[in-house]
């Protein structure tokens, strides 16, 4: 009774509005609903002609406020013909509108034609008008081994200010499996499809409800809210890191789950639940990773060619109607697939919403994270988005980066568009944070060396710090004094070599001069060694070190007197024409304390080393 | 050519260091190494799973760490956690030691200032392995504050991959001992430089020690005792100084001042038993020092002796006597069970079933010594010896550290930890004591060579004609053969140590990892798919019980109540859900329902052969349970003292809460090829009762492989049976007439409710236009008319398959018996 009421007073008020509006006669309304996913899309083509006088730019669209509610996405676009697809899409402008003495009811919208509609033209558009949450699970809850079953509610008419003169409707379900429909005269059904129409001469403003109520196990996947990131880092990567909190938006699963059952037969205990996501990323994508709040997933296959990269990822546990869950997907993208510069601005050219096969986003939010340093910031959407900026401190930032932020609600697969972020970045700024990190070492360093050369220490009159700094003086002077010794010794060397020279040479001439520079050399080096010695035995906190200096010196200089010895008796001998076997018995025993005691002086100074 | 390598050898000469900043830099260069190789060593985790947080405790430690980076010091000290310990409670700010998360926290914030963006999650992984690296730099100084600097090399080597160390220190390990190993080794290190030095601003720093291992662990106890155990030990042998008296006092007032902030151990210095030897010592010393005077005031030896005698008898009586009362007046606590347990290892299990019952608390076996300290176990007699040889105040310290660390170790296996440093370093002495006798053997020989050829490399030929020179042939050989024997002998550890820390030490136990057939590796995920279901998909308020091993990770990872964990110090709570578990189910369900419970989560391994899980575990249920409430005993489950679950299990046993929950649907599940349907793979036997019935639970998850199963505690039955559960809301809706109010506040629609009108629908068909039957039409009339004929068909099509019934003219009639009207003729489908 309600709903004949209703449609009258509809009626009625078509009637009354009529003369108000224009002479628009909808000539053809093609309407297909496809209910294939949880989405409800539904494509119309409508030929539209004027039958008043006037010139007419702008067609209105209706939608009951049950739908215009629910309505995520519309676009009119011309009509194409059978050949569609060649031609660049051009899209037809479609306002909100608010025409007056119309039922409060519905909600208009209205497309701008591309030339104005006169007397008698008509022009052909196809209107494509995507609805969330559009489909009613019923019942409302089921257990794990029943069917998810769902209404959907329209009308066989189309709802239009207009007249119009022949309609047809077509409805495409998921599955042959129908549970229930609305009949009405010219209801037929083939397959999956049930048909409505053609109506003829339909009066503005008719409504004839329908439900159809069928099966539909598709995943309901709907994310509540979902937090895209995008970094941009002009060192090669775009970053993109996703957080989806999802929920299964068909019917609620109640009663048992039972594993056993779901396992032993997945499609017939378990046929609402759907296991799995498909994301599409872009190509080239890598370091892909899912994960959630308490650590990795480990279910997910990423498949990639060069068109593009597949991620199928598996939630925790199979989502059966009602059950929720968290996760995170991130990836990184090169950089040169998505920046771009134009008149000396940079901009990111990105799609807007998520890679994920058919998921409905209730709430998006995109962020574009740009570089430190970043200028003159400006975005361009393809279709109204909330918009403000903040500010995120990532690794090494100073003052942070800013971010864009884009807020949208409703979020359908055809938001899937590329939106532009434009803004200015010098180059050079890309160099702050390796120079950062690199000052920040080399400061590092500097305090190394600084601590170890600078003398901290508090009280410079104490007895251990006085001390300590008596005995670094005496190790300073040791040092020289070794120096020196072993200078003596490589002069021993170098006398040893000149009488080698000599065996093989004969050249007496030269070695008497080796000597000589020796002896020259070795009297200056007892020179430099007088003061440092009178300084070690000046010194108390030498004391216990000076013995053995003492007896490194002594010795060393047994070790030069006995060099010297051996070196005068080779050249006497060579002077004397003696035989080189003879020269040898002679030094034959100085060579042996020779050897001795360089051993003795190889052994204090290492001794003196280990000090 | 021949000019070449004469310049390079200028150059060379130019560049060469003096052999101290030669050793230097290679002393230096070694820490640094074995600082990165101790942290990468510990990264086998991260690599092999993922950067997260392993076992129990430490998601404890986790969470609290979260919300002390969320809400600040003063909130976390003032924190009363509802979510564990239901109904009780647990004050968790004052029975924690604070000192890891701190540390932690302050770690991140460091990060934070420095412009690391890192979560504090990595922070909490990678703690435990920058402490392990920090312990290896305390163990370099140690070892050459006791020994020489060589010693502390291999001290540092030791103890970067000691497998004993390195269990309770891989990424991902949050817990206290890894924090306070660090704190333990650098507390005594500290306080044996002080007693060496007799500074004061080392026994400070001691005391600052000492005060950051109270934070960190309860450990502490050990130091508190073996500080003054050590100190008595020297005032016996003689070797009283003032260095030690200015260490010791300073130390233990300081450090008992600096304690006594920490809310946990509040006033447990002055007055529990655990504590009051380091306050006798400290008695005893100031009475070393007033003799001490005397003596210096005295000539006269006699009238010393005598006034020794007097002094000494008097201070131990009044000591005795101040002792005795503080016990009578109850003032000064007794010991506790846990330190009794530790003193002797039989009390755990006669006394305390609930120390007795976790696996990390049984006497340690010979294997484990072996598995954690390998060549260790031999090298450490061989370094007592050295230490014996010479003997000093510090190595007599480590002395006493490594032989009572060594019994502790034998009594737990968890303290083979606090052993572990101190192995290390005796070890390190017996390593580089031996290695340097050996080297300056062959460097004694080596010197001959070297004479001959100053700057060259020395030659085989020049080394094999020295060699003629030797006097002991041999020496020189055997020497070699040592030298490359003990090389051999660390290789093999270092093998060891990474073998048992990529195999056995770095698996974070919350997900397990099987090899599969095709040797492929299988991971199971099942404990954080539960927990992650937990925390999605069950009511924010809903309280949980498990067993109290996985309170902590329900918490943590699963955001839920719990009503036990692992923090158990509330035994009697304990004992319930162990009474819980091991009653009847109706029994069972009162209890479970006095406690709040929702869901009941238990772990089952009978799928994946997975063996720590509650059934392998119940029998420290019944013994928890039965140890407070009577009526559990231990002997109703077992079957001639034999524990089984098989058709021979005793009955109780196969109708108890834990067995049923564990087996529920079971039965029907094949689990291996050719063993009949409930073949338990983790006992190895089919299941004694398949057909698990459950009255008051129901499941309401299952992981993938069964290993975790939550039940849904059902509501009580109501006591009106007619009164549905969920009642039909009568809501007529808005005009709109497509329905548009359906998806308002409504008519709910529930099929089963509906069966009611199918006898009328078979009683229409016979008769038609028959009287209307009211039930039927009550329960359609809260529904819009269009929503009643849906609501309907599915009725019909889900109650009545293979019954033929006109199905749009009887729903039509239907309607129309009910003065319902529907817009169009409505079809319920084909």
């Amino acid at each position: 009774m309600e709903s004949f009421g209703f449609c009258f007073l509809m009626l009625t008020i078509a009637i009354l509005a009529s003369p108000a509006l224009s002479d628009l006669v909808l000539s053809k309304v093609d309407r297909r609903i496809y209910l294939t996913s949880h989405i409800v899309r539904i494509s119309s083509t409508m030929k539209v002609e004027n039958a008043g006088s006037e010139k007419e730019s702008k067609v209105l669209l209706a939608f009951p406020e049950q739908q215009a509610k629910n309505m995520a996405y519309l676009i009119a676009t011309p009509h194409e013909g059978k050949g569609k697809g060649k031609n660049p899409v051009v899209v037809l402008p479609v306002e909100a509108a608010n025409p007056k003495d119309m039922p409060a009811a519905l909600t208009f919208y209205s497309v701008s034609l591309p030339k104005g509609l006169a007397e008698g033209d008509s022009f052909t558009f196809d209107v494509l008008a995507v609805f969330t949450h559009a489909l009613r699970p019923i019942p409302e809850q089921i257990t794990q081994a029943d069917i998810q079953l769902v209404l959907y509610q329209d009308s066989a008419h189309y709802l239009s200010p207009y007249a119009v003169k022949v309609q047809s409707l077509s409805v495409k379900l998921p599955d042959s499996r129908i549970e229930s429909y609305t009949k009405l005269e010219n209801t037929k059904i083939h397959g999956s499809e049930i048909k409505y129409g053609p109506y003829e001469n339909i009066p503005s403003f008719s409504y004839s409800p329908i439900a159809v109520h069928f099966e539909s196990n598709l995943p309901f996947a709907v994310a509540h809210e979902l937090v895209r990131e995008i970094e941009i880092s002009h060192w090669g990567n775009v970053q993109v890191t996703e957080h989806y909190k999802l929920i299964h938006g068909g019917a609620q699963s109640k009663g048992e789950f039972s594993r056993l059952d779901f396992q032993a037969r997945p499609n017939v205990r378990g046929a609402s639940a759907f296991r799995y996501l498909v994301a599409n990323l872009p190509p080239r994508a890598h370091s892909v990773y899912y994960r959630d709040e308490i650590g990795n997933i480990s279910t997910s296959h990423l498949r990639g060619d060069s068109k593009k990269t597949e991620l199928l990822i598996e939630p925790r546990y199979p989502m059966f109607g009602g059950w929720r869950t968290a996760f995170t997907i991130g990836y990184g993208l090169p950089l040169l697939d998505f920046l771009f510069e134009s008149d000396g601005k940079r901009f990111l050219n990105i799609t807007f919403s998520s890679p994920m096969v058919e998921l409905v986003i209730d709430a998006l939010i995109v962020k574009v994270v740009l570089p430190e340093g970043s200028t003159d910031i400006s975005v361009a959407a393809p279709f109204p988005v909330e918009q403000w900026q903040e500010t995120k401190i990532s690794h090494l930032d100073i003052d942070g980066r800013p971010v864009v932020v884009l807020k949208k609600t409703n979020v359908v697969p055809e938001h899937n568009q590329f939106f532009q972020v434009y803004y200015h970045f010098s180059q050079l700024s890309m160099l702050r944070e390796p120079l950062m990190l690199i000052s920040g070492f080399f400061f590092f360093f500097v305090a190394c060396i600084v601590y170890m050369h600078a003398d901290i220490s508090i009280s410079k009159s104490s007895a251990s710090y006085l001390a300590k700094q008596q005995w670094e003086e005496v190790q300073a002077v040791i040092q020289q004094v070794q120096n020196i010794i072993s200078r003596c010794l490589t002069t021993h060397d170098n006398l040893e070599a000149s009488l080698r020279d000599l065996s093989r040479t004969g050249n007496i001439q030269a070695c008497k001069a080796a000597r000589k520079a020796a002896d020259g050399l070795l009297k200056e080096l007892s020179k430099e060694l007088k003061p440092l010695l009178t300084f070690l035995q000046s010194s108390p906190s030498a004391a216990q070190v000076l013995p053995k200096v003492e007896e490194l010196v002594a010795k060393e200089r047994e070790l030069q007197e006995k060099v010297m010895v051996k070196h005068s008796t080779v050249v006497d001998g060579y002077e004397k024409k003696l035989g080189a076997r003879d020269i040898e018995n002679r030094v034959a025993l100085q060579q042996q304390k020779l050897t001795a005691l360089r051993q003795e002086v190889d052994d204090l100074l290492e001794f003196i080393d280990e000090i | 050519m021949a000019t070449m390598p004469a310049s390079a050898s200028d150059l060379l000469k130019s560049f060469k260091l003096k052999t101290k900043q030669q050793e230097l830099l290679i002393r230096v260069s070694i820490l640094c190494l074995v600082y990165i190789l101790a942290f990468i060593t510990r990264l086998f985790s991260v690599l092999r799973y993922e950067s997260m947080i392993h076992e129990f405790d430490p998601y404890f430690n986790y969470r609290t760490t979260l919300y002390l980076t969320e809400n600040g010091f003063y909130d976390f000290w003032n924190w009363f956690d509802y979510e564990s310990w239901y109904p009780l409670g647990r004050i968790v700010g004052g029975t924690l030691y604070p000192g890891l998360m701190v540390t932690a926290v302050l770690i991140y914030r460091i990060l934070r200032f420095l412009r690391f963006a890192v979560h504090i999650r990595e922070v909490c992984v990678l703690t435990a392995p920058f402490f392990a690296s920090n312990t290896t730099l305390v163990a370099y100084f140690f070892g050459k504050e006791i020994w020489d600097s060589g010693a502390g090399l291999v001290a540092a080597i030791l103890i970067a991959i000691c497998p004993g160390y390195i269990s309770r220190s891989v990424a991902g390990s949050y817990d206290n001992e890894g924090v306070a190993i660090f704190a333990l080794l650098f507390t005594f290190y500290v306080f044996v430089k002080a007693v060496n030095t007799g500074s004061l601003a080392w026994s400070l720093a001691s005391a600052f020690g000492y005060f950051y291992m109270v934070s960190a662990w309860g450990g502490y106890v050990f130091i508190i005792n073996l500080i003054p155990l050590y100190v008595l030990v020297l005032l016996i042998t003689g070797r009283y100084s003032m260095r030690l008296y200015v260490a010791y006092n300073c130390m233990y007032i300081l450090g008992m001042l600096l304690a006594m902030q920490i809310r946990f151990v509040g006033f447990q210095h002055v007055q529990s038993g655990e504590h009051m030897a380091v306050m006798g010592v400290f008695f005893l010393m100031q009475v070393f020092y007033f003799l001490d005077w005397v003596k210096h005031m005295l000539s006269d030896t006699k009238l010393f002796q005598a006034f020794l005698r007097i002094t000494v008898t008097c201070a131990v009586a009044v000591g005795g006597i101040a002792l005795g009362l503080g016990m009578v007046s109850g003032y000064i606590s007794p010991w506790t069970g846990r330190f009794y347990s530790l003193l002797d290892p039989t009390y755990a299990k006669d006394h305390i079933p609930i120390i007795a019952s976790v696996s990390e608390h049984q006497p340690t076996a010979w294997s484990s010594f072996m598995f954690d300290f390998h060549i260790l176990l031999f090298l450490f007699p061989a370094g007592l010896y050295f230490c014996f040889k010479r003997l000093s105040d510090a190595t007599i310290f480590i002395v006493m550290y490594g032989l009572t660390s060594m019994y502790f170790a034998g009594v737990m296996v968890r303290l083979i930890l606090v052993a572990t440093p101190a192995v290390c370093l005796i070890s390190a002495i017996a390593v580089s004591a031996t290695v340097k006798n050996l080297t300056v053997l062959l460097r004694s020989k080596n010197k001959v060579v070297q004479t001959g050829s100053t700057k060259g490399s020395g030659g085989s030929k020049s080394s094999s004609k020295a060699l003629l020179d030797q006097s002991q042939p041999f020496q020189k050989n055997g020497a070699i053969a040592l030298l490359f024997g003990a090389f051999y002998l660390l290789s093999r550890y270092a093998t060891h140590c990474t073998w048992v820390t990529s195999e056995a030490y770095s698996s974070p136990s919350i997900v397990l990892a099987a090899r599969g057939a095709h040797g492929n590796r299988v991971i199971f995920d099942d404990y954080r798919e539960a927990y992650f279901w937990l925390r999605q998909n069950t009511p924010q308020d809903a309280k949980v019980m498990s067993w109290w091993d996985y309170g902590y990770q329900i918490t943590a990872m699963g955001n839920r109540t719990v009503i036990v964990d692992n923090n158990t110090w509330n035994n009697t709570h304990i004992a319930t859900v162990g009474r819980a578990m091991s009653s009847y189910e109706d029994e069972a369900i009162e209890i479970i329902r006095s406690l709040d419970v929702d869901y009941v989560l238990v772990v089952f391994g009978g799928v994946t052969g997975y063996s720590s899980d509650d059934i392998n575990k119940f029998l420290w249920m019944v013994r928890i349970g039965g140890g407070v409430f009577p009526v559990i005993k231990e002997p109703d489950y077992l079957v001639n003292g034999e524990y089984r679950v098989d058709k021979g299990a005793a009955p109780k046993m196969l109708n108890c809460l834990m067995y049923k929950l564990c087996y529920y649907r079971f039965g029907e599940m094949l689990t291996e090829y050719g063993k009949p349907p409930g073949y338990d793979r983790a006992r190895g036997v089919e299941i004694g009762n398949k057909d698990v019935k459950l009255e008051h639970l129901e499941e309401a998850f299952t992981t993938s492989n069964w290993i975790v199963r939550i039940y849904r505690v059902k509501p009580p039955n109501n006591r009106c049976p007619h009164n549905v559960e969920t009642p039909v809301v009568t809501h007529l809706g808005d005009v709109f007439p497509n329905g548009s109010n359906i998806h308002g506040q409504s008519g709910t629609c529930n099929p089963q409710n509906l069966g009611v009108c199918l006898d009328l629908l078979g009683l229409v068909d016979v008769n038609l236009g028959n009287a209307p039957t009211k039930p039927c039409c009550s329960l359609i009339e809260g529904l819009v008319d269009l929503e009643g004929a849906v609501c309907l068909c599915t009725a019909v099509r889900a109650n009545v398959l293979g019954i033929h019934i006109n199905l749009s003219i009887s729903l039509s009639l239907l309607l129309r018996n009910c003065e319902r009207k529907v817009a169009t003729e409505y079809i319920c489908g084909p």
